[in-house]
């Protein structure tokens, strides 16, 4: 059961007091996308063996959705961060790069 | 035979005898004895049989990882079985029955299964009885179950209280032997919050047992006085009977306490889980002897060298006039010792290694102990027990030196490490080549959140054996727990002194003799409780099965209650050998919690009975349960189903509250029903996205139904929104559905458009919902008085604010009867009270309280759907002809796109009609109409399902809806509904609205 920390609330809870939500920075596609664009964004998730973005929702305190990254293997959780944005933030690709040197996501490092 | 020894027993207290009942038999033991030593100590050795084979068994260890003395324990509400005989505190009055035999313990019927053994080899499941088939039924089946299962499933509620207790520390240390306790001094002299937990009702561990010696005194007298010490620390808190049960993600632990019992009837819970959260934790859980495999080891009288030094020194019993002592290693010597100085007689110490033990076995040979050096037990004889043993060389295939006559036999195969905590959540082992054992890597500890190791090994369990070296690494474990946590050791003391003699290292014997025959090895267990033997594991390897999970299921090595313990490193080196590798190539199977089995009612704790789930009550539910009402659970909600009266059947009573509704007025709470407001500047374009109808057309005063889907365009719920003002919506969903709809509003708001200026509400509970239904409703508002109700300004589908009847209301003219119908929203304040005016003004009217299934019925007579019925997750609006409620304009809606894919557009989809049986029966909930010819599989092709089906007291015939290929293009065909019963039932494909098809009885 992992510990999370809620950027919004800055609350450190237990697991059982948020609600996993999948893959985070998912880009919507609506009526105009074609069907293979449709097809990945509904579908087509990472399940890398590292590190991972992922939603989270404080379900059980705030309510506000939030972004954890964190690694699949070891658990070591680099940090939280609001989900209003499209990619992990600065500060979040650093604190990865210092423990898992030479990581890159979607040309991110 | 055991017996009780005229003296020791350092945990036993001779002047308390306590009775008992073991299968029916009165028989006396002493407090401080478990269920083993006192049945022992009554001469009492076999204590059950084997699962497969029905092997008369004793017990082969003293503790946690016994895997042969299991029993029923206790009677009524407080029967339980597979409780291990070993780690049961005697006490007054306990009842315990053996298990797994037919008719008795001593004579059983099943036991025929030995003789049949070598047809019943690993695998025998799969191979034996693949067929022919109707050997399934008559033979097989009735075999399976008449020998499956070990003791009896207890039929009453459990009669005893259980607890959770969530707890916060630095250091959490599981194990109360010394390294446990030195540990937890460490820590606890730091400042650190220390939690300590021992699983047995003693602290010390072995060392007491062991004879050594720490600081100049005996190990007992170190122990009073540090857990003296430890006690007097306030920040230090200590906990016998409570097992560390699991280690989880990021310091999570689970303690697993038995507080009474060994004291039933006291007051309290029985079991109490730990829920922890520690900074680090110290796992100081020991070492587990291994048994030696050689032919004839679980016969009753066969057990491990320390359980046979327990028994004695403990509980003050021996296990056997003659012992004979059987050992790789030279601990097995400490046992030879002391049962030669109670003044039993250990005619010989086998020992494999062909030069035999160091300073122990100096001190045998001194006690006038003869030891046989690089020789092995062959064989043990004896059928219910012990008789003798055949002595052979070790490094032979088992040709008889000699017979020598004893009544049990000590054995050890050497230690193994406990690691199963350190390896719960992802702790790496490696392969200790000269311990010939797996311990912790220290390399890879599991990893916490901050991505360093949480959980350090301490003592015996981290591969330490030797007393010197254990207490100088619980030392250390202890000052490295706060050091990592940032705190600061305290100034390191002398190091406690171990006083133990050397010991000469161990050699390993995974077969004894080394080359035994295949007699000798289908003789020879590995695992007691799943009777898998040398033998098996050797012919999984043989049979392909080569890696160890798949070896393990094929054999089941290692799958019973005990897990293992005792049998996992002989069999991962037994099928190491077989396949001509090394055991760390083989590996380990998965290390899972629960250490051993804890209790079903620890883990429900308080969640049981009233206080399982919290339940949701609406305004109106006292009236409902004095009224009577049967209730159904919706979602948390209980909501009344119907209100029999004076011994009406549930669907009289359904039939009566339509008959009064339809006929006059019904009033149903509706308190339930999902109210949430969105409101903002950008409420109206998200409204647009979240529902698939236009909703930012509706005007303010007027209510609208719609549709709401998931971006996979499945219908996911519906209700009616009612626009307040420009920029707040009320949407009403369903009973159920209120918290899954909020959330879906927030995820989208919050995720994708958290640039829109919108919020939403969750105000389901601040207001009761009543509906009135039925030609004399909006009579009975006129009588309430307040909001003009009439025909001409108040029409189908408006609202209106104001007051009715002296209470603030929003009223709403919206039907899902088809009657003329309104539902007000009060605040919950007053539900109760709107409620009892309605009763007191519709009474001349004969108003009636109608429940779920009435509303359901109606509904269905009227042809509307319901979520959870015509939708399952897999049906889409235009499914259910509901096209009418899509939006052709918009551009985009939630699902909308997803709707457009090939398999969503096919025309081979099933529709929505309504289902009329030919014979005016109600046709089966969820009944499949057959098509035409088989699919591959040989079934009957389908054309349809029901999914809504009731009787309709208003046409006085069933009714139903179903989904059905091409149905809108088949009016009038009859299908054919099977039954569960192969009969089959006959309907014609008709409109889905059964009733009042113009509407005519709502608009008046
Ligand atoms: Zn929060």
């Amino acid at each position: 059961m992992l510990i999370l920390t809620c950027p919004c609330c800055g609350v450190t809870a237990e697991e059982t007091e948020f609600h996993g939500g999948g893959e985070a920075h998912l880009t919507r596609h609506g009526p105009d996308s074609d069907d293979d664009q449709f097809h990945d964004y509904l579908f087509m998730r990472e399940n890398p063996r590292g590190v991972h973005f992922e939603r989270w929702r404080h379900v059980y305190g705030c309510g506000k959705w939030f972004h954890a990254a964190r690694d699949t293997v070891t658990l070591e959780v680099f940090g939280t961060y609001p989900a209003q944005t499209t990619e992990p933030p600065q500060h979040i690709r650093e604190a990865i790069s210092a423990r898992r040197p030479g990581w890159s996501w979607r040309g991110l490092s | 035979m055991s017996t009780r020894l005229a003296r020791g027993g350092r945990l036993i207290d001779r002047a308390r005898p306590v009775e008992y009942r073991f299968n029916g038999r009165r028989l006396t033991g002493f407090a401080g004895d478990t269920l083993a030593s006192a049945l022992l100590g009554s001469g009492q050795m076999l204590m059950g049989r084997s699962f497969k084979y029905h092997r008369p068994r004793g017990p082969v260890a003293s503790g946690a990882e016994e895997p042969n003395a299991l029993v029923n324990l206790g009677e009524g509400g407080r029967f339980e079985p597979n409780q291990r005989a070993t780690t049961t505190e005697l006490f007054e009055g306990l009842t315990a029955t053996s298990q797994n035999h037919w008719p008795s313990l001593d004579y059983d019927v099943g036991a025929v299964n030995t003789a049949l053994s070598r047809f019943l080899p690993a695998g025998f499941y799969y191979k034996t009885f693949m067929s022919p088939r109707p050997f399934w039924k008559h033979l097989y089946e009735p075999f399976i179950r008449k020998s499956a299962g070990l003791g009896k499933a207890p039929t009453q509620p459990d009669a005893d209280r259980y607890e959770h207790f969530h707890h916060f520390c630095d250091v959490l240390v599981v194990g109360g032997g010394v390294a446990g306790l030195l540990a937890a001094r460490e820590a606890g002299r730091a400042g650190a919050r220390v939690l300590l937990m021992e699983q047995t009702a003693h602290w010390g561990g072995r060392a007491p047992v062991d004879g050594d010696r720490i600081d100049g005194q005996a190990a007992e007298d170190w122990v009073r006085h540090i857990v003296t010490e430890l006690e007097a620390m306030e920040n230090v808190q200590l906990r016998l009977r409570c097992m560390g049960a699991g280690v989880y993600d990021h310091g999570y632990a689970l303690g697993y306490e038995r507080l009474t019992d060994h004291l039933p009837g006291a007051d309290g819970p029985r079991h109490r889980l730990w829920r922890i959260r520690a900074g680090r934790i110290v796992t100081a859980t020991g070492a587990i002897e291994r048994p030696l495999s050689f032919a004839g080891n679980d016969i009753p009288g066969v057990m491990l060298a320390s359980a046979a030094r327990d028994y004695a020194v403990n509980w003050g019993v021996s296990v056997g006039d003659r012992v004979l002592v059987v050992t790789n290693n030279d601990d097995a010597y400490r046992t030879a010792l002391v049962l030669k100085e109670a003044g039993l007689d250990v005619p010989a110490v086998v020992d494999a290694r062909p030069e035999g033990g160091g300073e122990l076995a100096r001190r045998a040979e001194a006690a006038g102990i003869r030891v046989l050096k690089g020789k092995a037990v062959a064989k043990a004889k004896g059928g219910k027990h012990v008789t003798g043993a055949v002595i052979s060389s070790q490094a032979g295939e088992g040709a008889m030196l000699e017979e020598i006559a004893c009544d049990a036999i000590a054995m050890s195969g050497g230690w193994s490490p406990v690691v199963h905590l350190w390896s719960h959540c992802g702790g790496k082992l490696s392969w200790d080549e000269a311990g010939a054992m797996f311990r912790p890597d220290p390399d890879l500890p599991p990893t916490g959140a901050d991505g360093a190791g949480f959980v350090i090994a301490a003592g015996a369990a981290n591969g330490h054996l030797m007393l010197g070296e254990t207490l100088r690494d619980a030392a250390e474990a202890g000052a490295r727990a706060v050091s990592e946590l940032g705190a600061t050791p305290a100034s390191p003391g002398a190091l406690p002194a171990a006083e133990a003699p050397e010991e000469a290292p161990l050699f390993p014997v995974w077969m004894m003799p080394q080359g035994a025959g295949h007699e000798l090895r289908s003789k020879a267990w590995l695992d007691y409780q799943n009777d898998v033997k040398v033998s098996d594991v050797r012919l999984a390897a043989q049979e392909g099965y080569e890696s160890v999970e798949h070896a393990k299921r094929y054999t089941t090595l290692g799958m019973a209650t005990d897990q293992g313990k005792l049998s996992n490193i002989n069999g991962l080196a037994t099928l190491a050998q077989r396949l001509g590798t090394e055991i760390p190539k083989v590996g380990t199977t998965t290390f899972r919690p629960p250490y051993t089995p804890i209790s079903f009612g620890a883990i429900a704790g308080e969640a049981r009975g009233e206080t399982f789930q919290p339940i949701r009550r609406t305004p109106i539910q006292d009236w409902h349960e004095a009224r009577g009402a049967h209730f159904e659970p919706v979602g948390q909600w209980r909501r009344p189903y119907c209100y029999p009266q004076g011994g009406e059947t549930h669907g009289q009573a359904v039939a009566r509250e339509i008959d009064a509704t339809r006929g006059s007025l019904g009033l149903l709470d509706a308190s339930t029903l999902g109210k949430i407001l969105v409101s903002g500047p950008d409420a109206p374009r998200f409204m647009d996205m979240l529902y698939t109808n236009m909703m930012s057309t509706l005007k303010p005063g007027k209510c609208r139904y719609g549709l709401m889907c998931s971006e996979n365009g499945f219908l996911m719920d519906d209700g009616v929104v009612a626009r307040i003002d420009e920029q707040t919506f009320l949407c009403h969903t369903t009973s159920g559905g209120a918290d899954s709809v909020h959330a879906h509003m927030e995820e989208w708001l919050q995720t994708e458009w958290w640039d829109w200026k919108v919020h939403t509400a969750n105000v389901t509970e601040q207001y009761a919902q009543i509906a009135v239904v039925g030609p004399n409703s909006r009579k009975v508002l006129e009588k309430l008085g307040g909001i003009d109700v009439s025909a001409e300004s108040f029409r189908f589908m408006d609202w209106k604010e104001g007051v009715l009847g002296g209470v603030r209301t929003r009223l709403f003219r919206i039907s899902f009867s088809g009657e003329l119908s309104y539902e007000l929203a009060v605040p919950a304040s007053e539900g109760r009270a709107v409620w009892d005016a309605l009763l007191g003004a519709g009474e001349e009217f004969g108003a009636t309280p109608y429940g779920t299934e009435a509303l359901h019925v109606m509904r269905a007579e009227k042809g509307f759907i319901m979520i959870g019925d015509e939708t399952d997750g897999t049906v889409i609006p235009q499914d259910l002809g509901l096209d009418w409620a899509i939006s052709k304009k918009k551009t985009d809606y939630i699902g909308k796109r997803a709707q457009m894919r090939s398999h969503m557009a096919d025309p081979e989809r099933w529709k929505l009609v309504g289902l009329e049986t030919v014979d005016g029966s109600v046709l089966p909930d969820g009944a499949y109409a057959v098509a035409e010819g088989r699919n591959a599989n040989g079934q009957r092709k389908v054309q349809g399902r029901v999914t809504s089906t009731y009787h309709s007291p208003t046409l006085g015939r069933g009714i139903a809806m179903g989904l059905v290929l091409h149905g809108p293009d088949r009016m009038g065909e009859v299908l054919d509904f099977p039954k569960v019963d192969g009969e089959v039932v006959q309907a014609k494909i008709v409109d889905q609205i059964f009733f009042d098809k113009d509407g005519e009885k709502q608009n008046v």
